[in-house]
């Protein structure tokens, strides 16, 4: 009960007429790194902006450490925001933008100086105290941001797509960065953004959110190998889709089935029977190539060609077009062993999945 | 780059004859001898200039000014508010008004003028609406006052202001006003720490705008205050078409330009000021 630091029950909001969200419920724990996910205009940055207080609800309790704050105006909430494009207010010193919060709640003279400086220390900015924000590039705004969010205290912080306005390289090291305070400070960080990648190596949980709806909450990994549903699979990276048919229980979740005209042993974590029509989710590593001269007699795979091939550095990413047409995408890592491995375009190959690592849903209509 | 050539010639050339020349006649003027005949006449002289020092025109230039500044201050607390609202309203309604506040431009500020002495007049609507309303016995004396002065600047400066601040509010980003309450600020705090110190350079900008022609605008004091000349263009009217002193109107003009000058460079340091600090830019001048 008191793991939960924050939770939003029944939270309906409504711009004009159109409603953002619904009856959206959603428990975040007492330190964790959760990330909301999600296309743009799927409400997350409503979720966001409710919890800080930007917004009003137009039903449901948004309850922190168990008071309710949904009647708080946004400037008496015990939360704080990384906004997307930083919102540094630019007549003031990098010293004052951090001291605001802290000058705005009242706290003592002589504790604003010391807790200024460590949260700039906090976030390697001490030598720029006295900069104004225009002088500073976007990543050292941002880390402003961050010490001018997080000096308060925060019981949750909130950022907004913080990180989308950098360059890439300076992306991946905020990333760390901004893993890294969140376990030194031990805050409570709700992240909003777009970006899966970016989901999947910061967060603890991460939610996926469409329409306003709750898609599939989990840890990265279950978000990832294991997804809910259609939408969720693809949008969290690449993956492949096999329709399949249920031919006949195995026993212990097992199933025998048709996938994409071949016969196929599956695992299915459901109640099945004959005839049952489910999706057969694979992601690009999963699968395995082999050149159609090396490919074993007795195993049951599928054939078709090479459409493209793409060297990335790490891994050889193909795209396979089936006998029947279907379009796959194959990753596979260099084997050491092999420093000729690759394909010629157009070269037939027969490919399968490593057996046990197919995920298989429920059919839904696409 | 003909055609960009040709017009900064003609603009040159149009800012050297109109503009340019006929100061620099004034200011030859400025340093004659007044002379009733010839309106101005050798040898050059600076007795214009001390004449300044005289205590009649000193006071008569500190009233213009207290009046003009007192008018900059009433324009600022109607127009702040207003800009603001203005400036935060949708795009549609915001188009509709700023239409309807430049509307009265289309009738020349003169008989404008003239329309307020029919409403502030002894039989004007003013008062026979509180006359027949019962609330007062006799006419209230509203014009010929310094408050009808003020009025009538007020209600042409107006406009002068709010533009400005509009488009300073316009660029007033609003994340940082929903920057500053998720730190904690009350709206009170936000207008003193982020807006008002954001909207300095639309303040000084509209406030120099309403300040400087306010001294000057002659025509409002000689209809609405009566012949008692209240601001510092009416002593130079004055002295061009009643006196003829043209050589004192002529330092009086010289004066009142350097002393705009002296504003608008302290608006221009004030400005740089800000946008080293990194606040808004402001081209409303």
């Amino acid at each position: 009960m008191s793991d939960f630091i924050l939770v939003l029950s029944g939270i309906t909001k409504r711009f004009d007429r159109e409603e953002v969200l619904k009856g959206f419920d959603l428990t975040i724990r007492d330190g964790e790194f959760f990330t909301l996910l999600g296309p743009s205009g799927c409400g997350k940055s409503t979720v966001l902006r409710l919890i800080a207080g930007l917004e009003q609800a137009n039903a449901g309790s948004i309850r922190l450490a168990g008071h309710e704050i949904a009647t708080l105006p946004a400037e008496r909430r015990p939360v704080n925001t990384v906004f997307q494009n930083y919102a540094l207010f630019p007549h003031m010193t990098v010293f004052d933008n951090v001291a605001f919060g802290l000058r705005m709640n009242g706290i003592a003279r002589d504790e604003i100086a010391p807790r200024v400086k460590e949260a700039l220390a906090a976030v390697q900015l001490s030598d720029y105290a006295q900069r104004r924000p225009h002088q500073l590039s976007g990543g050292q705004q941002q880390r402003v941001a961050i010490a001018r969010a997080v000096v308060n205290r925060p019981r949750v912080l909130l950022l907004d797509e913080s990180l989308s306005a950098l360059d890439y390289k300076l992306r991946r090291q905020m990333q760390i960065e901004l893993k890294q305070l969140q376990r030194q400070l031990g805050i409570t960080f709700v992240y909003v953004t777009h970006d899966q990648e970016e989901a999947l190596s910061m967060s603890d949980r991460v939610l996926v959110m469409d329409q306003g709806r709750a898609m599939q909450i989990g840890t990265p990994r279950e978000i990832y190998e294991e997804p809910c549903n259609l939408f969720v699979a693809r949008f969290i990276g690449e993956i492949n889709i096999f329709p399949a048919t249920i031919l006949r229980p195995l026993g212990e979740y097992r199933y025998l089935a048709e996938v994409n005209g071949v016969e196929k042993t599956i695992r299915f974590h459901q109640q099945a029977t004959e005839g049952d029509e489910v999706h057969v989710l694979l992601r690009p590593e999963d699968l395995r190539v082999e050149y159609i001269a090396d490919a074993p007699v007795d195993r049951r795979g599928y054939v078709g060609a090479v459409l493209e091939r793409n060297y990335t550095g790490q891994t050889l990413d193909s795209l396979i077009r089936l006998e029947n047409g279907q379009n796959l995408l194959v990753s596979e890592f260099f084997n050491e062993d092999d420093p000729d491995f690759d394909y010629r375009i157009g070269e037939r190959v027969w490919v399968d999945w490593v057996a046990g690592w197919e995920h298989v849903i429920a059919k839904e209509s696409w | 780059m003909r055609f960009r050539q040709l017009v900064i010639t003609v603009t040159l050339a149009w800012l050297a004859l109109f503009v340019l020349a006929p100061h620099i006649l004034v200011l030859l003027t400025s340093l004659l001898s007044p002379d009733t005949q010839q309106l101005a006449s050798y040898p050059f002289t600076m007795q214009s200039y001390t004449r300044l020092w005289e205590p009649v025109y000193a006071s008569a230039f500190w009233q213009s000014f207290w009046l003009s500044l007192l008018t900059t201050v009433i324009c600022l607390l109607i127009g702040y508010p207003f800009a603001w609202t203005l400036a935060r309203l949708p795009k549609l309604p915001r188009a509709l008004l700023l239409f309807l506040m430049m509307v009265p431009f289309w009738t020349n500020s003169l008989i404008r003028t003239y329309a307020i002495k029919l409403i502030l007049g002894a039989k004007g609507l003013i008062n026979s609406t509180l006359l027949s309303l019962g609330l007062i016995d006799t006419p209230l004396q509203l014009l010929y006052t310094p408050f009808a002065v003020i009025f009538g600047l007020v209600y042409i400066l107006l406009p002068f202001m709010v533009l400005p601040l509009v488009t300073t509010f316009s660029k007033l980003d609003n994340c940082l006003l929903e920057a500053a309450r998720d730190l904690g600020a009350t709206p009170w705090q936000r207008f003193v720490q982020v807006i008002l110190p954001l909207s300095m350079p639309g303040v000084i900008a509209g406030s120099l705008i309403v300040f400087l022609p306010a001294m000057g605008m002659f025509y409002v004091s000689d209809l609405l205050g009566g012949a008692k000349n209240l601001l510092l263009g009416n002593i130079i009217k004055n002295q061009f078409l009643v006196v003829r002193d043209w050589p004192f109107g002529a330092a009086l003009s010289i004066t009142l330009i350097v002393l705009m000058g002296l504003l608008l460079w302290f608006y221009v340091q004030a400005n740089r000021r800000i946008n080293r600090q990194g606040g808004l830019d402001d081209n409303a001048l």
